[in-house]
């Protein structure tokens, strides 16, 4: 990135001193026009919402008008609601489980589908396929297959003796199915950033480590692996941000939050409080307080990973 | 391509010609391992294609093909509910915010890539981190900015607030500044404005990766659900994927209407990326680093 953003201005500063004061004041002006349309947009959709957010923590809001300052009322509120505590314990197993386990299942196809076989373009996308689905669709296609004892998965397993559980019935079994789901659709995305990130590292590196006798294990351990760093830390970052905050189309058509709040997600519950009981103050409260994790989470996995190297290798 | 390199490597390193063999069974070996994890993973969307084709006595066995194909159930859902009115309703909010998104996205990344003017670094680091918001946790203020502006449950309020993201002027400007600086000035030369120069010399250099995004916005607004679920109330708004959510919930046991309806859904978006696939790979390639 930073070489991106000198590149533009290398080439004007070469320029610039031979222009006239209103040639620039031109530039200026059509710059502003052209640009425009999407500041006004992005302000009024992402900027102001995004401040309101934070606002709107300190109000109550009573369906639709009625804003009352309440201070840090409704975060009061929400370390005392025992729903609000359940679905960030919820959240907090879910993503301690999940981040690994697509992290770990996305490099793994990745580094299968770097390989050169026959068909492997098809391969290749036959796994991202689930990821141009929509998560309704996804969410369907699931339930139907999950319905209990009638379902293929049940049917199957049944055929080879075992009992299946309930697994949209369960509350440990449905954050399973949850997220199993999601693995299933998101790994194709990642697959191929890893595969991006594994096509950025010199083939002559892996040729030297053929020569000296490395096997597999050491090739990926003493090469891939530091080499495709600053792959991993934007896969990491991406993925908690995204799975943290997304996902709420499966959890509303797969399990609608239950049985028992199993499933219910902090993205759930802020959906519920102002979707489904009108508090949009408390849910705004929740939203930014999940903005607040996510930056502390952000700033942790920069100092953590020393956040240098990541500029390093990205040039 | 791949063989090109594969000659390259054997050529610069004989130790990989003597492995051959080795390598010709490693080859085999990824080959099994990729055709199962595919073919599991595409499972469910096959399961989905084959079950909407069976009656319903029939959809709930366990054969992979039905005995007896059929496609009342695709009539069926046709006819009980306004689906018709929800896919035109989905093509009509996912055309129009491309298209507008891509005016709109590439307008500005002309201006950030290839104009001077004073902040412009900083205009655009604070464009990029608006990449880091994500709707759901806007979506409360979202919404009462909405109706606010007395959009909600009208067609301005399912596309406007959609059209606004920064990947898009992200990705067009990383484009943008690739592009050599001699043809612009060319037309400066030929006394051309800066409308023209966008009209005439970026707009048609933009097609390739036009199309990139064309494929990925629409994907994103065909597949969006969320949004249209909280600002929209009347049957006539429904986009398809509100309407075959709440499809399922009116016909809970009866999976080959619902499974008929979800295929209709799926199928613009597996068939726009059997179309584009490389252009679809290539751009989230490039959203996730360079």
């Amino acid at each position: 990135m930073t070489a991106v953003a000198q590149a533009p201005a290398g080439t004007s500063s070469a320029r610039t001193g031979r222009r006239p004061a209103s040639r620039r004041r031109r530039e200026t002006v059509a710059a502003m026009l052209f640009l425009a349309p999407d500041m006004l947009g992005l302000l009024v959709f992402l900027g102001i919402p995004m401040v309101a957010c934070l606002v709107l923590g300190f109000f109550q809001v009573d369906g639709f008008g009625g804003y009352q300052w309440i201070g840090l009322g409704n975060y009061e509120r929400m370390f005392a609601d025992p729903l609000f505590l359940h679905s960030l314990r919820t959240t907090l197993l879910y993503l301690v489980i999940l981040i690994p386990g697509l992290f770990v299942v996305s490099l793994a196809l990745a580094l299968l589908v770097r390989q050169r076989f026959p068909l492997v373009g098809l391969v290749r996308s036959m796994l991202f396929a689930p990821n141009v689905v929509s998560l309704v669709v996804v969410a369907l296609v699931w339930k139907f297959m999950l319905t209990d004892q009638i379902g293929v998965i049940d049917r199957v397993l049944g055929f080879f003796g075992v009992t299946p559980p309930s697994w949209l019935g369960t509350p440990h079994w449905a954050l399973a199915s949850v997220l199993v789901v999601t693995i299933w659709f998101a790994m194709g995305y990642y697959m191929l950033i890893f595969l991006a990130g594994l096509q950025d590292i010199p083939r002559e590196y892996y040729e030297v480590a053929k020569l000296d006798g490395a096997g597999p294990w050491q090739t990926f351990r003493h090469i891939t692996w530091p080499l495709l760093k600053p792959t991993s830390f934007f896969i990491l970052l991406t993925s908690t941000v995204s799975m943290m905050t997304g996902g709420l189309d499966l959890l509303y058509v797969l399990t609608s939050g239950g049985p028992a709040n199993s499933t219910t997600l902090i993205i759930y519950y802020i959906y519920q409080q102002a979707f489904v009981y009108g508090e949009f103050g408390y849910a705004s409260a929740i939203g930014a307080f999940l903005v607040v994790i996510l930056l502390i989470w952000s700033a942790a996995l920069f100092a953590l990973t020393r956040g240098g190297r990541f500029s390093d290798g990205d040039k | 391509m791949a063989t090109s390199e594969l000659t390259t490597s054997d050529r610069a390193a004989p130790a990989v010609r003597a492995n051959r063999p080795s390598g010709r069974g490693r080859r085999a070996t990824a080959l099994t391992v990729g055709a199962i994890l595919a073919l599991m993973t595409v499972f469910p969307l096959l399961w989905m294609l084959t079950s909407s084709v069976k009656s319903g006595d029939e959809v709930l066995s366990t054969n992979l093909l039905p005995h007896h194909a059929t496609l009342s159930n695709y009539a069926y859902v046709f006819t009980q509910v306004p689906f018709a009115r929800y896919l035109l309703n989905s093509l009509i909010v996912s055309v129009v915010v491309t298209v507008v998104a891509l005016w709109f996205h590439s307008m500005a990344a002309y201006a950030l890539a290839r104009l001077r003017f004073p902040g412009r670094d900083t205009l655009f680091l604070v464009i990029f981190s608006t990449l880091l918001v994500t709707a759901p946790v806007i979506l409360v203020p979202l919404f009462l900015i909405v109706h606010t502006l007395g959009l909600l449950d009208s067609y301005a309020g399912l596309i406007i607030p959609a059209i606004f993201n920064a990947f898009g002027i992200f990705l067009l400007r990383q484009f943008y500044l690739s592009i050599p600086s001699e043809l612009e000035d060319a037309a400066i030369v030929d006394g051309c404005s800066y409308w023209q120069i966008y009209w005439r010399v970026i707009l048609p250099l933009s097609r390739p990766v036009f199309a990139a995004l064309a494929v990925l916005f629409f994907l994103a607004n065909w597949n969006a659900f969320l949004w249209p679920l909280i600002a929209t109330n009347s049957q006539s708004l429904n986009v398809v994927q509100l309407g075959i959510a709440s499809f399922q919930q009116e016909h809970a046991n009866n999976w080959n209407y619902t499974l008929a309806a979800s295929t209709i859904a799926a199928i613009p978006t597996l068939g726009l990326f059997a179309l584009f696939q490389r252009r679809i790979v290539e751009s989230i390639k490039t959203s996730g680093f360079k």
